[in-house]
């Protein structure tokens, strides 16, 4: 399990994250939703070590992270899979080096085995045959899906999701959505997903944390949302005359 | 400045960190060696012959006297271009076709968070992107000197023939006549000393560009003007040092 213990994060004056506790769910898709500028994608940062809380730790199965050296960090980071918000694909490389890189780098397994992988994770994500193709090549939402196949390549036991549907058109974004999903139930992976897509939070939010000003506002199921009484959460969920509709339908 | 030199010491030292796996950076290295040595062979190979046959047809304009022997113009140019003309006039190109691209590389994979993905995946990253290079800088720049002392002497000499200002055989002669190995030992410390400095300070202003497109390329403009300045300095020491 994941857990955060009053995470504070500043950048200069400007105070970001304040005191952020929670606790993400293993085996669930957890959710960080919140406005832009909320400090969703600066705690998802701390969570993977990318930025560190200025104070306040973060535990991966009671570990505490925060505490630890590169060194120490690195068994835990083999665990990890991340898709970015734009993917961060390696520009070098094709898609398949793409994926195998992470095998290539932390396994003694032989090439073809690696092939093997490889493959698997691109047909896992429906890009069978895409191969040899680079990332130039590729669409916004073949991106995000080899990202994803590079993510899943080690067997992650967390999965880590930074903003998976900007850029992509609705039908790509419920497959992405879809994709996600499945990867957690498949590889039992604790999913922490960072997005204001409300498709995404009412589709596959098990656990929802809202942050508001840098502080954690609301905590609930995509179930709980609809008939929260919170006002700030109301106001960002539905802002939109469709969704304020929708709910009057629930 | 104490800050930055500090930030850059740091990145030296993490980007000799222990790799994770030796095979995967040689790669690198071999990559980075094609990219830098086989990628600039062309534009040293133009500068140099044309900075050779100038070099040799102003020694011999500026000595066209009979009490001065024709051969000591193939002196000159030997030695002006063993100890200044490659080594330093090769490397301030190299600043500009090797360490643009270095700082440019690393910095849009900076803003592009394809660092940020191999942080995350657990691998060192300034030692997978910058030691390679460094590395190959080492290597390819001294061995791209090595080039560039020949062509630029083939520059004096094919200079000779074209102009007739000095007889070929003479400048053959004057190529050979009192030849002080000394001036290969600078050559050569030089060309080291520049390949590093080229590759990790583009490096620097690569790893910590922040920003977008703009900031990628005020990094790679900042790290050509730093590693031509630091490479003017480092010329000036090694020269006033072992000369």
């Amino acid at each position: 399990m994941i857990e955060t213990k009053n995470v504070y994060k500043t950048f200069g004056n400007n105070e970001v994250l304040k005191d952020i506790t929670t606790q993400f769910r293993p085996g669930k898709k957890n959710l960080i939703i919140g406005s832009s500028g909320s400090g969703k994608t600066t705690l998802l940062k701390c969570i993977v070590g990318l930025h560190e809380p200025t104070t306040g730790d973060v535990f991966y199965d009671s570990q505490n992270f925060s505490a630890m050296h590169f060194r120490e960090r690195v068994p835990i980071r083999k665990e990890i899979g991340m898709l970015f918000q734009n993917s961060a694909l390696f520009d070098s490389m094709t898609v398949e080096e793409n994926i195998m890189f992470p095998l290539n780098l932390f396994t003694d397994m032989p090439k073809s085995e690696k092939l093997e992988r490889a493959n698997f994770c691109l047909e896992r994500v429906n890009l069978e045959g895409k191969n040899k193709l680079f990332p130039s090549e590729l669409s916004g939402g073949m991106k995000k899906r080899v990202g994803i196949a590079r993510a899943i390549s080690m067997q992650p036991k967390y999965l880590f999701v930074d903003e998976p549907n900007s850029g992509l058109d609705p039908l790509t974004s419920i497959l992405i959505d879809e994709l996600i999903s499945e990867l957690t139930q498949e590889y039992n992976t604790t999913t922490i997903v960072v997005t204001h897509d409300m498709n995404s939070v009412m589709g596959i939010g098990d656990h929802i944390i809202f942050l508001h000003g840098g502080e954690k506002w609301w905590e609930g199921t995509n179930k709980e949302i609809a008939h929260t009484d919170n006002k700030e959460l109301n106001n960002f969920v539905f802002a939109s005359p469709f969704m304020k509709a929708a709910r009057e339908k629930l | 400045m104490f800050h930055s030199l500090g930030r850059y010491l740091l990145l030296l030292r993490l980007s000799f960190r222990k790799p994770e796996k030796f095979s995967v950076y040689w790669d690198e290295v071999m990559r980075e060696m094609v990219s830098q040595g086989l990628g600039s062979l062309g534009i040293i190979a133009i500068i140099s012959v044309f900075i050779g046959a100038v070099a040799t047809i102003q020694v011999a304009f500026q000595l066209s006297s009979p009490l001065v022997p024709q051969t000591i113009a193939g002196s000159i140019s030997r030695d002006s271009t063993i100890l200044e003309f490659s080594p330093t006039i090769s490397a301030l190109v190299l600043a500009g076709r090797i360490g643009s691209s270095i700082a440019s590389q690393i910095g849009t994979m900076r803003v592009t968070e394809q660092i940020d993905a191999l942080e995350i995946m657990g691998v060192n990253a300034p030692g997978y992107l910058i030691s390679p290079k460094i590395i190959s800088g080492l290597s390819m720049v001294p061995l791209l000197t090595i080039v560039s002392v020949i062509l630029g002497l083939s520059g004096g000499y094919i200079a000779c023939i074209v102009t007739r200002d000095i007889a070929p055989a003479d400048y053959i002669t004057g190529l050979r006549d009192s030849f002080n190995p000394i001036i290969v030992t600078v050559c050569a410390v030089k060309s080291i000393a520049f390949g590093f400095i080229i590759t990790s300070i583009c490096s620097y202003f690569g790893f910590y560009t922040s920003g977008g497109a703009l900031e990628v390329g005020q990094s790679a403009t900042k790290g050509v003007v730093f590693s031509c300045i630091w490479i003017l300095f480092a010329d000036l020491i090694i020269s006033s040092t072992l000369l």
